[in-house]
């Protein structure tokens, strides 16, 4: 149990996936204009991440040494295909707002990553933990980011389809915000303040 | 927005600085951070990714309409792409190192690299959601990847110059290397419209 919970919180600071390991950039990056994308990118990717560390730890005894990254990206795509389908059949708008991300998600480094580095190692219920973990602590990085952009570049803030915040006629947006620079931005200022974060627990 | 009915020249221009793949698209942007310390390594690398890019997606374009649309597969797309383009950069990578030493000797080492890179899994469906004929599609790949080299050459000549600049400690390494590719992306931002794209 303990080495269950161990692997679950892993994930969400000390080895998180975007501030720490810096894995899964471009998804972030592309859909974080709007917290309402940014939010539905990390559940399908948590979706795939779940299942495929699930599934390839299952088959880990009979995967041969040689042949692992191919069958490992034959299954991360299937799951892929799945939230796809899923996806364009349910929620119609995200998935149009999400674009080539979603079939992107197949080559995104965090999936491959975790099975290669933990699921292919590790028991199912170590690896279960593992994707939650990895899940939760790229869902509120990526979900952060787009309530940062959208409030300072749009003025409202959108989630699961509700809208939660509105500034009103007179506040006025600095547009750059959702524009590709501001992406760039905001995510070096997170990096810039994991560092000094880092740097004072260092120094306490 | 791309379509069928641009012309060749406008294919090219859209793909390769109006919706730049690196610093517009936000599409593979791990090697673009990872192997812009220098301007040689980056350099090799982009000339990979044209290579490859124009292969992989002209052989994806024909596997797409002349087998999976005939008979109906159009589920197994994201599988039979990056099987076919991994395959393909195997391939490759192993009729270079035969037959072209010299080419090998600079590229070598990025190959394998490339089967990982998404801007070539996502120049291959990006030309087939535009619905592009053959010809187009090898033109907007061919655009695709020159804006990735012209971007990542950019980047990596920038870098350089930082190394001796007076960057505060906190902003060392990636911070910084955003904060570049930020003011990057803002110049690129000026073409947007361009000629009504």
């Amino acid at each position: 149990m303990k080495e269950f919970w161990n692997a679950f919180t892993n994930g969400i600071w000390k080895e998180n996936p975007l501030l720490v390991i810096i894995l899964g950039l471009c998804p972030t990056l592309a859909v974080s204009g709007s917290a309402n994308d940014a939010f539905g990118m990390s559940l399908a990717l948590a979706f795939v991440l779940i299942f495929s560390n699930i599934f390839i730890s299952f088959i880990r005894k009979w995967v041969p040494n040689d042949l692992r990254i191919p069958l490992f990206i034959i299954v991360i795509s299937t799951f892929v295909t799945i939230i796809d389908y899923s996806m364009n059949a349910f929620q119609p708008e995200l998935y149009k707002n999400l674009g080539v991300f979603v079939p992107l998600i197949v080559v995104n480094c965090i999936i491959l990553g975790r099975a290669e580095a933990y699921a292919y190692k590790n028991t199912v219920m170590n690896s279960l933990a593992d994707g939650l973990g990895m899940s939760i602590g790229y869902m509120l990085v990526i979900t952060f980011i787009g309530i940062v952009r959208e409030i300072s570049g749009n003025g409202t803030l959108t989630l699961l389809n509700h809208q939660l915040l509105y500034l009103g006629d007179s506040y006025r947006p600095a547009l750059i915000m959702i524009m590709p620079p501001g992406a760039f931005l905001v995510m070096g200022s997170l990096f810039a303040f994991k560092k000094w974060l880092n740097a004072r627990k260092e120094r306490s | 927005m791309i379509s069928n009915d641009m012309n060749l020249f406008m294919i090219f221009l859209s793909a390769c600085i109006i919706n730049n793949i690196l610093l517009i698209r936000f599409i593979a942007l791990c090697s673009f951070f990872g192997l812009s310390n220098e301007t040689e390594t980056a350099l090799g690398m982009g000339m990979a990714v044209i290579f490859v890019m124009i292969m992989s997606s002209s052989v994806t374009w024909i596997f797409f309409h002349y087998f999976l649309e005939p008979f109906n597969l159009l589920f197994l797309r994201t599988t039979v792409f990056i099987l076919v383009i991994a395959t393909l950069v195997q391939l490759e990578e192993m009729y270079i190192r035969k037959n072209l030493p010299v080419l090998y000797r600079s590229l070598g080492i990025y190959l394998p690299l490339i089967t990982t890179n998404c801007a070539v899994l996502a120049a291959a469906f990006l030309g087939i959601d535009y619905k592009l004929s053959f010809v187009k599609n090898v033109v907007y790949s061919l655009g695709v990847s020159c804006g990735y080299t012209l971007s990542i050459v950019l980047l990596s000549t920038l870098r350089e110059r930082m190394r001796t600049a007076p960057i505060p400690k906190y902003f060392l390494g990636y911070p910084i290397a955003f904060f570049t590719a930020s003011l990057m992306s803002l110049a690129l931002l000026g073409f947007s419209h361009l000629f009504g794209l």
